[in-house]
């Protein structure tokens, strides 16, 4: 590598150049790095499991209006008939829906008493068939058994006796017991209301997917009678659509003086919840995307010039018997000198802006590995970059050294 | 001589293509992700009410938990109990005064043809319409009689007069919500406020209620609650008009003060209020009464959100590397020129002159590059909509103040990016450089 030096030498007659190329590497490198954090950062979000079968469930709402509704029986009569429809797996009535967006919470506390610290938990009131519909997995205790359902007017303030939590509550509430000694364990709602935990289930998430406490839900044995109910209904694999269809057939045929309103799948949810983060994250990729190709764009033109500049020295150096490859290696190692300025300087501000947005935003610290995988992105973007204009400088004719201006 | 010298800018930039493509696709790609960041943001913080909003204050009551604040650092909710909401209306202490709630009903449309659908409902007390400027196209507001005498007044959207009586003058018609018979009052005009800053608890940029009624029918009707319903304390049996009675807040509370006077007679009034509530048992927690006008109260609720504005600084970020970009293609191509300049400086072309060229070379590359990047904002916010969907409505539309600023955002960043490579080939000593041609 003797020829660092000259390289070096040469650099410094264009300061000013290799300086802005060096800031250029810099903000790129803190802008990929960052964004690329983001859009990581928030595909964990997404991919968070919700415990439920998504591809397959759907929801709806029954809004009585007639005078001489009567929302038990209606209630109960449209869960048996769509649960006779073949193609269903199950049906429950539910008072809110995972990830949507509303739904309900209620605090938990281990001991009674208005002081005892309470756990924020997302309250779904079902029946029996709620843990098969949502398909959730019982891992410790009992599911409800069908005479354990109640009924749960608008203003009731009392809780049955029964609950089923996830195993992410029942590890806020008991951290010291295992997940089975969990079971059978009182709890108190509304400061004092003593409530048993029967069954513990693998996962459910509750309906704010933005909620630092998403894992932490319940279930509770009640159907409401609110005046509008949700149905959430699980179909055989690939019968979505058409059970869709059935049930809102079934549903409207039978009149009884309400309205269907709301026909959602799970998936169409999933989406809504998170649209916003999918859409942050594409527009992150384009930005990073078109920024590194504007980087590369605008390495090829300096390099142009810079070659425009020096032809007659290329040819004086060709003509002393430099060969082409040595041409085309002095401006890689020269873009590559500037490069690492530039990257090392990124290194700094890239950690900065990050400490920034953990300050302001707070976002999550940045994950080292991304400093090594931006450095090396760039490093071999900007050499991809310089070749095409190098290799036209290696092309120049040692004859032009001979020829005056 | 200036044309000329935008003659000889054209031609310099016409000697190359390519490059002069480059640079203005860079200054244009970094206008356009800027722009396209910036809409959104300056459209999230617009003041939807700019004539009035520092005379509408928005109030806060700590009636929340002992033990703990409603959020920390000790705020106070951000909405108000049933109980505040009419006492505080009741007592006409501001200029004008409205708690507002909202909530839904069925509506069964006269025409037969029209089946029975699911309306939200916005609750108001008669000062909502005059406090918030609404604007009516058929009647008005119903009288401050109707709020006590429980009247069955109702304010149509102008989409819902559309909708339920064809676009007719509906004053006077009868609407049967709820299962009951209301008499039509008043027509809105169109009427979309971005944010909808009166009510922001479940989202600033939802859409405006389609039906307006009388606030106390919520108790009289026991219609539901919607929005955000938060309860501290459980409450005793007894129906809907216990949970009214309770300490759950799911009411927001509006009044006009006209001066600095009013506004602190009103906040010893909210504190001569808390202290008698505390006389009943009520409000546990220290006094901590607030009014907030409409841009503080958009600012306290954070409504132009984290994404936006982190969106803004990437942006922003991104148009320093392309300036970056094309101050350094500048500088390169400048100094390229080193031969030439001196030849003219040789022969009498002054310092001025010369830089006044590139200016102008500079500035042409920007307008360009601005042209450039209104487009590929336009083409950004359609993208931002696509994205999406719904939830930016209004929020991603150019309009002139922007694209203006677009222009001169481009013109004067460039111009600025071509500063320093001008001032560098303007400075050449004319005789090294001919010495060595």
């Amino acid at each position: 590598m003797s020829e660092l030096g000259p390289i070096f030498r040469a650099l410094l007659r264009n300061k000013v150049g290799a300086l802005l190329l060096a800031l250029q590497i810099a903000v790129t490198m803190t802008i990929m790095v960052n964004a690329i954090h983001m859009i990581e950062n928030r595909s964990s979000l997404m991919a968070r499991p919700s415990g439920l079968d998504e591809a397959n469930q759907f929801y709806l709402s029954s809004t009585g209006y007639a005078q001489d509704f009567n929302e038990q029986l209606v209630v109960e009569e449209d869960l048996r008939l769509i649960r006779q429809l073949p193609g269903i797996v199950d049906a429950t009535q539910i008072n809110a829906i995972p990830l949507s967006g509303g739904g309900w919470s209620m605090g938990l506390s281990v001991e009674p008493g208005a002081e005892a610290r309470g756990s924020g938990i997302a309250v779904y009131f079902v029946d029996d068939n709620g843990m098969n519909t949502l398909d959730v997995e019982l891992i410790a205790g009992r599911n409800f058994s069908a005479s354990e359902i109640g009924y749960r007017g608008r203003n009731a303030t009392e809780w049955p006796q029964n609950i089923i939590i996830t195993e992410a509550a029942a590890k806020e509430l008991f951290p010291d017991l295992s997940v089975s000694e969990a079971v059978g364990k009182t709890v108190y709602i509304n400061n004092d209301e003593p409530m048993t935990i029967i069954g513990i289930m693998d996962q459910l998430q509750a309906p704010w997917v933005g909620w630092s406490a998403v894992e932490r839900v319940m279930l509770v044995p009640q159907r409401t009678l609110f005046g509008s109910s949700r149905y959430f209904i699980r179909t055989e694999p690939g019968q979505r659509d058409a059970m869709i269809k059935a049930t809102e057939k079934l549903l409207l045929d039978r009149d009884v003086g309400r309205l269907i309103r709301n026909v959602r799948t799970m998936e169409e949810t999933r989406d809504d919840s998170y649209r916003g983060h999918q859409a942050l994250q594409t527009i992150l990729w384009v930005i990073v995307t078109v920024l590194t190709i504007i980087t590369a764009l605008g390495i090829v033109g300096m390099v142009t010039f810079s070659v425009n500049r020096r032809r007659k020295q290329i040819g004086t150096r060709r003509a002393l018997g430099a060969t082409r490859w040595q041409i085309i290696r002095h401006f890689l190692v020269e873009n590559a000198l500037v490069t690492s300025c530039g990257l090392i300087l990124g290194v700094g501000s890239s950690i900065a802006l990050n400490i920034w947005l953990v300050d302001v935003f707070s976002l999550p610290r940045v994950g080292w590995h991304y400093l090594p995988i931006a450095m090396a992105v760039l490093l071999v973007v900007g050499q991809l970059a310089v070749l095409g204009p190098a290799r036209r400088a290696a092309a120049i004719s040692p004859a032009l050294a001979t020829r005056s201006a | 001589m200036i044309a000329y010298y935008f003659k000889l800018s054209l031609l310099s930039l016409r000697r190359n293509l390519l490059l002069t493509g480059l640079m203005i696709a860079a200054i244009g790609l970094g206008i356009g992700a800027a722009m396209t960041t910036i809409t959104v943001n300056y459209l999230m913080s617009a003041n939807p009410i700019p004539h009035k909003s520092e005379q509408l204050f928005y109030v806060q009551l700590d009636s929340w938990d002992p033990n703990q604040p409603y959020t920390e650092p000790n705020e106070p909710p951000d909405q108000v109990t049933w109980t505040e909401a009419t006492n505080l209306t009741a007592a006409k202490q501001a200029k004008r005064q409205s708690a507002i709630a909202t909530s839904n009903v069925v509506i069964e449309p006269e025409r037969a043809e029209q089946k029975p659908f699911i309306a939200s409902v916005r609750l108001a007390y008669s000062d909502f319409f005059p406090m918030f400027d609404v604007p009516f196209l058929y009647g008005s507001g119903w009288q401050n009689s109707a709020d006590q005498d429980l009247r069955r007044v109702v304010v149509l959207s102008k989409k819902m007069n559309d909708e339920l009586f064809g676009g007719e003058d509906s004053v006077g018609r009868n609407l049967v919500m709820a299962g009951t018979t209301f008499q039509v009052v008043g027509v809105l005009d169109s009427w979309e406020l971005k944010p909808k800053f009166f009510d922001v608890t479940t989202g600033a940029f939802n859409e405006m209620e389609d039906v307006y009624i009388p606030f106390l029918l919520k108790q009289a009707m026991e219609l539901p609650s919607s929005g955000n319903n938060n309860c501290w304390k459980p409450f005793e049996e007894g129906g809907f008009s216990a949970y009214l009675g309770s300490e759950c807040i799911n009411y927001q509370m509006w009044v006009q003060l006209d001066s600095d006077a009013e506004k602190a007679d009103y906040l010893s009034f909210l504190h001569s209020y808390v202290e008698e509530q505390k006389r009943l048992g009520r409000f546990p927690r220290e006094q901590n009464n607030r009014l907030s006008d409409v841009m503080e109260w958009m600012e306290n609720q954070e409504v132009v959100a984290d994404d936006a504005r982190m969106m803004m600084y990437m942006a922003l970020m991104f148009l320093v590397v392309c300036l970056l970009n094309t101050v350094a293609l500048l500088l390169a191509k400048f100094i390229g020129r080193t031969p030439e300049i001196a030849l003219r400086r040789a022969v009498g072309a002054s310092k001025r002159t010369l830089f006044l060229q590139h200016i102008i070379e500079s500035a042409m590359l920007g307008v360009a590059g601005g042209i450039l990047g209104l487009a590929i904002a336009w083409l950004g916010l359609q993208g931002v909509s696509g994205l999406y969907g719904e939830d930016t409505r209004g929020l991603a539309e150019l309009d002139l103040t922007m694209a203006a600023l677009a222009v001169v955002l481009a013109i004067v960043s460039t111009v600025l990016a071509g500063i320093y490579p001008t001032w560098r080939t303007c400075s050449v000593a004319p005789a090294g450089q001919l010495k060595t041609q």
